[in-house]
């Protein structure tokens, strides 16, 4: 009896917090997104699928789509590979000293700068990169543009720039941590496998695609994943750093946005949760495929 | 390539992407000292001379002081509840047999494959609905609930991994389920406990999307990545950009130090996370 006292007593606070601010908005979201709901009425108008219909009909949701098919694909693509790059040399690139390989001078330094940007909030990332972007030559980059005798480039102001931008700055965000993720994994990889493939005679490219690489997959493919995700969301980089949250003209606006901007800019309560369902489902198909294309036999060592 | 050719091209990369993430830094702090002229002119000059008059109205007009008090108390609170129910909640699930128990762990580790965003809505009737819209206690409550998904799941793995011969020779001495947990399973649980109080202070300070919705009134109240991001735009009309910088060194620079200082925990802390 004391004992199912003690079970209970220790989930009751955890579980009723998570029952009402987690599990129950997850649940009435996807019955407000069949509503058309605007938060004025007490009563919940039942309009079946007409808010989905909406969102296929509207060129702003098509076009967050097609900024985050970009995301998806290049966001995670630079960052694992700039990532991969910086963690080889980091802890390879030294040459074998001794049988084993070791990294450049200086690699402690590196793996402290690199990760730095990771401590600090998106937000705050934001407005910093709102100054380096500036489109006159007060900003960080066109003031050196200029120096360097060029013309000053409108990073967020022209359409066909703007998303590449802001890329450009999750990039910087996050590779970082993807150098520690994967420093690690090499870290683990045992030594005398280099050993082996150095006698053998591979040189060091052909030890990165042969040796490091097959047996850090795993590692990889889990980044691939949080990398992926993050690219459904860029909410606060977009909210903060691109004009009228999400501009030029659509040209960086994300689901995330346009959820924020439906509910509590314009009070469609309905039709943003039928965005939020479309995240939802988009989020969960892309890990589930992820997870099938990149299966691989498992390399044990 | 030869050994010293490739050596010098890794630390040419490598010294390149070095300073990508630290002369944005710099940049930022020295346009803190900057006059407003001096901001609109040549990017790459240095301030003419340092004026800490920026700082002080970043602190006094620009409320920065007010925005990191309130992050203080909402993380403090925030970190600290998390951490206490995350652990009980992690415990129970991990070594007590009772029914519902794998059904309350799958809905906790579920949580984590959610975004946020189809919450959104809900959450902020949830929140109005109780009273708590605009509140501390508010956003606190709702850091919790949002931060139990992971943190559980983390701490379970921790909690069955812990051998059960020392809870029950505590048992045996006639300590409570209460007592055996908070002096002798607690404390064995140390490592797994930093590197999630890391992990959540980290996340709850840097957040943005909650506070925004969830503290959209009184400016007193805001947290600091909402004051940023407002300083940001008032600076455009205000014409006041020194201020912003000054504001942002403000934020970035207690960030970087403690960063510097706990450079390993933090590091193992977040990537172990990521990696389990």
């Amino acid at each position: 009896m004391r004992r199912h006292g003690f079970v209970a007593g220790f989930l009751l606070l955890p579980v009723l917090l998570y029952a009402v601010f987690v599990i129950s908005p997850y649940v009435q979201a996807f019955q407000i997104a069949l509503t058309d709901w605007r938060g004025v009425s007490a009563g919940l108008d039942f309009v079946g699928l007409d808010n989905f219909q909406r969102m296929f009909g509207n060129e702003a949701f098509w076009q967050a789509l097609r900024n985050h098919l970009v995301l998806l694909v290049t966001m995670p693509l630079a960052t694992v590979s700039l990532a991969l790059l910086f963690a080889y040399l980091l802890n390879a690139a030294g040459g074998s000293r001794g049988g084993t390989m070791t990294g450049v001078k200086g690699s402690g330094f590196y793996r402290v700068v690199f990760f730095l940007p990771q401590v600090l909030a998106v937000a705050v990332v934001g407005v910093l990169f709102k100054a380096v972007y500036r489109p006159d030559s007060s900003g960080v980059i066109n003031g050196a543009l200029v120096r360097l005798g060029g013309e000053p480039v409108g990073w967020l102001t022209d359409q066909r720039l703007a998303l590449w931008s802001i890329i450009a700055v999750m990039v910087w965000q996050a590779v970082g941590f993807y150098v520690v993720l994967f420093s690690a994994g090499m870290a683990a990889i045992p030594k005398d496998i280099f050993e082996a493939a150095s006698l053998d005679g591979a040189g060091r490219a052909r030890m990165f695609f042969s040796v490091t690489l097959p047996l850090l997959w795993e590692t990889v493919q889990v980044g691939w994943i949080y990398l992926g995700i993050a690219a459904f969301d860029g909410f606060a980089l977009v909210n903060v750093l691109s004009m009228e949250q999400g501009g030029p003209d659509g040209a960086t606006t994300v689901l995330a946005t346009e959820i924020y901007k439906n509910a509590f800019g314009y009070s469609r309560f309905g039709y943003a949760s039928a965005l939020g369902v479309a995240l939802f489902f988009l989020t969960l198909t892309f890990a589930a495929l992820t997870m099938r294309v990149t299966r691989r036999e498992r390399i044990v060592y | 390539m030869g050994r010293k050719v490739f050596g010098g091209f890794s630390q040419a990369v490598l010294a390149v992407w070095a300073l990508l993430i630290i002369a944005p830094l710099i940049w930022t702090l020295l346009a803190s000292f900057k006059s407003n002229g001096e901001i609109f002119g040549d990017a790459l000059q240095l301030p003419g001379e340092l004026r800490w008059d920026n700082w002080v109205r970043a602190w006094e007009r620009a409320s920065v002081g007010r925005y990191l008090l309130n992050t203080v108390v909402v993380v403090f609170f925030g970190v600290a509840g998390t951490m206490l129910l995350s652990s009980m909640a992690a415990y129970v699930l991990a070594r007590f047999k009772f029914p519902g128990n794998r059904l309350i762990y799958f809905l906790f580790v579920s949580g984590m494959a959610f975004p946020v965003f189809l919450a959104l809505v809900p959450l902020f009737f949830v929140v109005d609905g109780l009273g708590l819209l605009n509140t501390h206690v508010g956003l606190i409550l709702v850091y919790i609930a949002y931060s139990l998904p992971f943190t559980v799941f983390f701490l379970t793995s921790f909690f069955r991994g812990l051998p059960d011969a020392v809870a029950e020779a505590a048992m045996i001495d006639g300590a409570s389920y209460t007592r055996t947990f908070f002096q002798v399973m607690l404390p064995m649980a140390k490592p797994g406990m930093v590197s999630l109080t890391i992990f959540n202070v980290l996340g709850q300070w840097n957040q943005y999307l909650l506070p925004l919705v969830l503290l959209p009134g009184d400016k007193s109240n805001w947290v600091i990545t909402q004051g940023i991001a407002d300083i940001s735009t008032i600076a455009g009309y205000e014409a006041d950009w020194p201020a912003l910088f000054a504001a942002l060194s403000m934020t970035v620079l207690p960030v970087v130090v403690a960063y510097i200082f706990f450079q390993r925990h933090i590091q193992s802390g977040l990537t172990s996370g990521a990696v389990k």
